[in-house]
């Protein structure tokens, strides 16, 4: 089998063969993630029903949850890529660590957004400093700090091996994001979805969520190659085969 | 090959010792990350007496009393164990309800009264439509009606 | 449900569109700003491969 081999990997290491499969790949997950998205508001605005006790603000939902899903699911990933730069050397995977940052921090900032416009109505205040909004908002300085960081550094190799450094001491905010709701008493509420229960809510409000969850999700992948697309572009500009490819008007 | 299974040895160790040492953190300053004080703490005296600080747990059923000002209000917080006198005068957010969840910021007057400058309303993680909400309610009334006939 | 109704959201439309705004804003302008960088990079290239060739 060709994918047991360490040639078939190292291949998809290289930017020179990432970056034609890249950009085929970046129009499906952009198209499905727009039709998700489509499907996702139908379902967050005409089929989910009002709710009992909050009424129409509860809608915010549909995208603070996916949006803070996606926070903590693209900084995981990330960590991924950053650990195996660091650990294998792969210039590559840097670069996607790199290229997914941005999009974290903006879904870090989306969440953080709506979850204080939907405060406001249901608990009365835009911000409070419990457990779960802290360590959110920590997440997002977490994020910051791995854009600068990697910004600041001249040297790509020193850039990528500090910044992954410290996306890695960070990734210890993830589980204390997520169960803050259960180890400490907090102003947000627990958690609607979890593994080992049945949501709490009715199951067209989940849908409308996991709908928008997956565009997000789609959304994310799409532009984090189309960034790393860029980046390869901008450290390869001189290399033979960037020279070829635009020759051939691609 | 070797550096390389280094590094991975290096990169796995740090964060398991990362993760040792944030448990640690974390448990020292537990209670500072807790946001509210339960009414079943504040009679244990765990709560600060001459200080302001936040009260949590549910407003009880049945004992939201309004003044005739529009503005002051009276209820009990509970916990299912103990209940703290609140008194507070403003606004309250849409959601606070009885038998709701609520955190309220401010101090114990002389007499045992917790009068309070803050009221926050805090909502479980319960969604549906009004219809099924009204559907689970007249279960219950049922269940509770036979429940005492028999 | 009529569209001022719809658009009206109860009473929390500041917050309900003022949450999904926001988000369709940031979306966009986070495609906006990768696809501008796409065209000024493939641009300085294209140039520069001219100067080389002349």
């Amino acid at each position: 089998m060709k994918i047991f081999t360490k040639a078939y990997w190292l291949q998809w290491s290289s930017p020179k063969t990432f970056y034609p499969t890249a950009g085929k790949m970046i129009p499906w997950f952009m198209i499905s993630g727009l039709i998700l998205t489509i499907i996702g508001l139908y379902y967050s605005f005409f089929v989910a029903p009002t709710d009992y006790q909050q009424g129409e603000s509860y809608r915010i939902m549909f995208i603070h949850v996916p949006a803070a899903w996606m926070s903590m699911w693209l900084y995981f990933v990330m960590c991924i890529y950053a650990s195996i730069g660091l650990i294998w050397r792969t210039r590559l995977s840097d670069m996607m660590a790199g290229a997914i940052a941005p999009t974290g921090a903006i879904f870090t900032f989306i969440a953080l957004w709506t979850g204080s416009l939907w405060g406001k109505p249901t608990w009365g205040t835009y911000w409070v400093w419990d457990a779960r909004l802290t360590s959110e908002l920590i997440l997002l300085f977490l994020y910051f700090g791995f854009i600068a960081l990697r910004a600041a550094i001249d040297d790509p190799q020193r850039a990528a091996r500090a910044s992954a450094l410290l996306a890695l001491v960070g990734v210890i905010n993830l589980p204390i994001i997520y169960f803050s709701v259960k180890w400490w008493n907090t102003l947000h509420q627990g958690a609607s979805i979890s593994i080992d229960s049945a949501p709490t809510m009715a199951a067209t409000m989940f849908t409308a969520m996991l709908l928008m969850t997956f565009a997000f999700w789609m959304y994310s992948i799409g532009i984090a190659l189309m960034r790393v697309r860029n980046e390869i572009l901008e450290k390869e500009k001189n290399a033979s085969w960037v020279q070829e490819l635009l020759r051939d008007g691609k | 090959m070797k550096q390389r299974h280094k590094r991975l040895a290096l990169v796995l160790g740090g964060v398991a010792a990362l993760t040792v040492v944030a448990t640690l953190i974390f448990n020292a300053v537990n209670s500072n990350m807790q946001f509210f004080f339960s009414p079943s703490q504040v009679v244990a005296k765990e709560a600060p007496v001459n200080a302001s600080f936040r009260l949590g747990g549910l407003v009880k059923e049945g004992s939201l009393e309004r003044e005739n000002d529009g503005l002051t209000v009276h209820f009990l917080v509970t916990d299912n164990a103990e209940d703290v006198q609140v008194t507070y005068v403003g606004i309250l957010p849409d959601l606070f309800r009885e038998g709701q969840g609520v955190v309220t910021q401010g101090a114990f007057n002389g007499e045992g009264n917790f009068v309070a400058s803050e009221v926050l309303a805090k909502h479980d993680e319960t969604y549906m439509p009004p219809e099924v909400a009204d559907a689970l309610e007249k279960v219950k009334q049922q269940q509770k009606a036979e429940g005492g006939t028999i | 449900m009529s569209v001022s109704e719809f658009f009206a959201m109860g009473g929390y439309a500041f917050f309900v569109w003022g949450s999904y705004g926001v988000t369709a804003a940031f979306i966009l302008i986070e495609l906006l700003l990768v696809m501008n960088k796409k065209r000024s990079l493939l641009h300085s290239i294209f140039r520069a491969a001219k100067l080389n060739r002349e």
